[in-house]
C-alpha cells in the first residue's frame, strides 16, 4: 500500500445519519474495525443537534430522509461547523439525487452497496480533505461537462474540465481505484487526489448550463 | 346489335365505379327513415343541406313534411348489409325539430295575421333556431362527456365545459346574435307605439333582470366548474396511485415472496434482490428507452441479462447516447460477451462497465478485479474471446484490446468509429 497516512495518527470519528436504524446498525458493525463511530441520528433535527455536540471528523449522510433529507443537514451545518466533512451515502445512484448534496458542500458520494473496506478508505480520503466520486457520479460529471461547441463557456476556469481531469474521471467511471489510476497515468496518488478535488470544486461552483438547468428543474440552486 | 352491345358496355363501364347512384333509403346514418340521407347521396350534396331544405320547406304549408312522407312511401330501402346497423338516434332529430319549430313560428310572424304576433313568439322562434343550430354543431362525444360529468345538470356542464376555440366562437356568435335580435325586437316593438324613454326603461329593466339571473346563477356555475376540475385532478391522482400499486403488487411483493421461499439459497436471493432493485431503479429514475433503438438502453439491457444469469452485479456507467445501427449492435454484443467472460471466469461479484459516446468514437470498457489470465495461453480454444469479441469488432470496423495478467484482473477495451448518423445523434442529445 502506498496510501498516505492520515494527517493525524488517531482514529477518525464518524457520525451516521440515516433514517433506517437497521442500516445504521449494519454500518456501525462494519466500520467498527476502522474508525470510531461517535454517534448516529435518524432524523434531520436530531442530526443537527447531535453533530454540533460531537463534532466528528466525517458525517456519513443519507440523501433521502424526511424533512429535507441530507441537504437540510448540510445547509444548517456548513456555516457553523465548516471543519466537519460530509460524505453522502445513498441507495440511489441517480446523479440527480447526488449533485444537490455535492453542491450543498458534501465532499463525496458513495452508494450503500460499497464494501466496508472501500467505505473506510473513502471516509479517510474525505477526512484528509480530498474528494470521493462513485463511478456513476464520475460518469455524470463527464456528461455534464462534455465539450460542446454550441454551449458558451462563461468561466473557463470553472466551466471546463482539463484533459487530465477528464482522463481521471474516465478511469474512475471504469472502476479504477486511485492507486490504479495513478499507475495507469504515471502520476502520483496525490496528483490524482488533487485532480478529483479540483473536479469537485468545479462541480460545486460552476454555473454551466447543464448544472443550472438541472438545478432549476428540481428547484435547487 | 353491335351498336347496342357497345352501348351496353358503355353503360356498365360507367356504372361500375359508382354503383350507388340509385335512389334508395340507406340503413345507416338515418334519423327517421333515411330519406334525407338517400336524397343527399343521390344528388351528391351534403346531407345537412337536404335536411335543412326539408325543414325550411315545412313553412310552405308543410310541404317538407309532405315531401318526406312521399319519398318514404316511394323509395325502396337499401338491401341489408353485413355490418350491424347502428341504432336510430332520435336525439339527432332534436335540432331539426327545433329549427322547424322556429321556421314555422317565423313564418307565422312574418306572413301570418298580426293577432298572432307577440314578443314571446319572436323570442321562442329565435331561441329555437339558435339552440337547434348550436346543439347540432356541438360535438356529440362532448355531449356525452357533459352528461357524465354533471349528471344532475347537464345543461350547466354544457355551458361551463372548457371547450375548444371553435365552439367558443360559435357560442359567442350565437349568443351575440340572440342578444342583438332581442334588443332590436324590443326596440322595434315599442318604438312604434311608445316614446324612446320607455324603450330605454325597458332595456334597463331587462339588464337588471339579466344581472339578477347572473347573481343567482354565478355561484352555481362556479361551483360546478370547480367540481369538474377537482374531479379531473382526483382522477389523475387515482390513476397514478393505481399504477404504483400495480407495480408494487406485480413486482415487489412477488420478489419478496420468492426471496422468502429461496431464503436458504444465497445466490438466488442475491439475484432476485438485484433484479428487483434494477427494475425499481428504472421505474423511478429513467425514462424508458427501447434497447433496439438506443445504445445506452441496449448496453443496460445486456448488463441486466448478465446480472440475472450469473448472479453478479454490473456497475454500469454510460456517458452520452446514440442511436443503434448494425455497428453499434455489434459493439453491444461484444461488450455482452466480455461481461459473460468476466462473470464466468473472473470469480468476482462486481464488474465495471463503462461506455462513452464521443463525436468520432464509441468506446466500451469492461473491467473486473478477478483471477485474470494470460492472453497468450488462451489461444484459439476460447471462442468467446477470439471470435465473439476480437473477431466481431474487427469485422465491423472496430478494435478490441484485452489487458489481463493472472491475479491482476482483466479489462476489455472496445472501440468503434462513429458512423455519420450516430455522430449526428450525439449532437442532437447535446442540445
Amino acid at each position: 500500500m502506498t496510501e498516505p497516512e492520515p494527517i493525524e495518527n488517531r482514529r477518525l470519528t464518524v457520525f451516521l445519519v440515516d433514517d433506517h436504524a437497521m442500516f445504521r446498525a449494519g454500518v456501525r458493525a462494519e466500520l467498527g474495525a476502522h474508525v470510531d463511530v461517535v454517534g448516529e441520528a435518524g432524523s434531520v433535527s436530531e442530526a443537527i443537534t447531535r453533530i454540533a455536540a460531537t463534532t466528528p471528523d466525517v458525517v456519513l449522510l443519507d440523501v433521502h430522509m424526511p424533512d429535507g433529507g441530507g441537504r437540510a443537514v448540510l445547509e444548517s451545518m456548513r456555516r457553523t461547523h465548516p471543519q466537519v466533512k460530509f460524505l453522502a451515502l445513498s441507495v440511489s445512484d441517480a446523479a440527480e439525487d447526488v449533485i444537490g448534496l455535492i453542491r450543498a458542500g458534501a465532499r463525496g458520494y458513495v452508494t450503500k452497496t460499497i464494501s466496508p473496506d472501500e467505505l473506510a478508505a473513502a471516509i479517510k480520503r474525505v477526512a484528509d480533505g480530498d474528494a470521493v466520486f462513485s463511478p456513476r457520479l464520475a460518469g455524470f460529471v463527464l456528461d455534464a461537462f462534455a465539450a460542446r461547441p454550441d454551449v458558451p463557456v462563461a468561466d473557463p476556469e470553472l466551466d471546463q474540465l482539463t484533459n487530465r481531469e477528464r482522463e481521471v474521471l474516465r478511469l474512475l467511471a471504469r472502476g479504477y481505484a486511485y492507486k490504479e489510476i495513478a499507475k495507469e497515468l504515471y502520476i502520483s496518488i496525490k496528483t490524482v487526489e488533487t485532480h478529483v478535488s479540483n473536479v469537485l470544486r468545479k462541480l460545486q461552483m460552476s454555473n454551466r448550463y447543464e448544472l443550472s438547468r438541472w438545478a432549476a428543474d428540481r428547484r435547487l440552486v | 346489335m353491335t351498336i347496342g352491345g357497345a352501348e351496353e358496355e358503355h353503360i356498365t363501364t360507367t356504372a361500375a365505379p359508382t354503383p350507388t347512384r340509385r335512389l334508395y333509403r340507406p340503413r345507416d346514418h338515418r334519423i327517421i327513415a333515411g330519406v334525407a340521407t338517400g336524397l343527399a347521396r343521390h344528388l351528391g350534396v351534403p346531407v345537412i343541406a337536404v335536411r335543412i331544405a326539408l325543414v325550411v320547406l315545412l313553412g310552405l304549408d308543410g310541404l317538407g313534411l309532405m315531401l318526406y312522407a312521399v319519398f318514404w312511401a316511394v323509395l325502396p330501402q337499401e338491401a341489408a348489409g353485413e355490418e350491424p346497423v347502428e341504432r336510430r338516434n332520435l336525439a339527432a332529430a332534436l335540432p331539426f325539430a327545433a329549427i322547424g319549430l322556429g321556421v314555422v313560428l317565423l313564418e307565422g310572424l312574418v306572413f301570418g295575421d298580426n293577432g298572432v304576433v307577440s314578443t314571446a313568439g319572436w323570442l321562442v322562434a329565435v331561441i329555437a333556431v339558435g339552440a337547434g343550430v348550436i346543439w347540432h354543431q356541438s360535438d356529440p362525444t362532448r355531449r356525452g362527456h357533459w352528461a357524465d360529468n354533471a349528471s344532475q345538470m347537464p345543461w350547466v356542464a354544457a355551458i361551463v365545459a372548457e371547450s375548444d376555440r371553435r365552439s367558443f366562437l360559435f357560442r359567442f356568435v350565437g349568443g351575440g346574435v340572440l342578444v342583438a335580435v332581442g334588443i332590436i325586437g324590443i326596440v322595434a316593438r315599442y318604438a312604434r307605439t311608445g316614446s324612446l324613454s320607455s324603450v330605454l326603461n325597458g332595456l334597463i329593466f331587462a339588464l337588471v333582470g339579466l344581472m339578477g339571473v347572473g347573481v343567482v346563477v354565478a355561484p352555481l356555475l362556479w361551483r360546478t366548474f370547480n367540481q369538474l376540475r377537482a374531479e379531473r385532478e382526483g382522477r389523475i391522482r387515482e390513476q397514478e396511485r393505481a399504477e404504483v400499486a400495480a407495480m408494487i403488487h406485480d413486482q415487489v411483493l412477488h420478489t419478496l415472496a420468492l426471496i422468502q421461499r429461496n431464503s436458504t439459497d444465497i445466490k438466488e436471493v442475491q439475484r432476485l434482490a438485484r433484479g428487483q432493485e434494477r427494475s425499481l431503479r428504472n421505474w423511478l429514475y429513467k425514462p424508458t428507452a427501447s434497447p433496439t433503438e438506443r445504445f445506452a438502453a441496449a448496453l443496460e439491457q445486456a448488463a441486466a441479462e448478465v446480472e440475472d444469469t450469473y448472479a453478479i452485479s454490473v456497475e454500469t456507467v454510460v456517458v452520452g447516447d446514440t442511436e443503434c445501427d448494425e455497428q453499434v449492435a455489434a459493439l453491444v454484443a461484444a461488450a455482452r460477451e466480455a461481461l459473460v467472460n468476466a462473470a464466468r471466469h473472473a470469480g468476482v461479484e462486481t464488474i465495471s462497465l463503462y461506455a462513452e459516446v464521443e463525436a468520432d468514437e464509441l468506446s466500451v470498457f469492461v473491467r473486473d478485479r478477478g483471477a485474470g489470465f494470460d492472453i497468450d495461453t488462451v489461444g484459439e480454444s476460447r471462442h468467446g474471446v477470439r471470435g465473439s469479441i476480437i473477431g466481431r469488432m474487427k469485422r465491423h470496423g472496430g478494435r478490441a484490446e484485452i489487458r489481463s495478467a493472472p491475479g491482476d484482473g482483466t479489462e476489455v477495451r472496445l472501440t468503434m468509429p462513429a458512423t455519420r448518423e450516430s455522430a449526428g445523434a450525439v449532437k442532437e442529445t447535446a442540445r
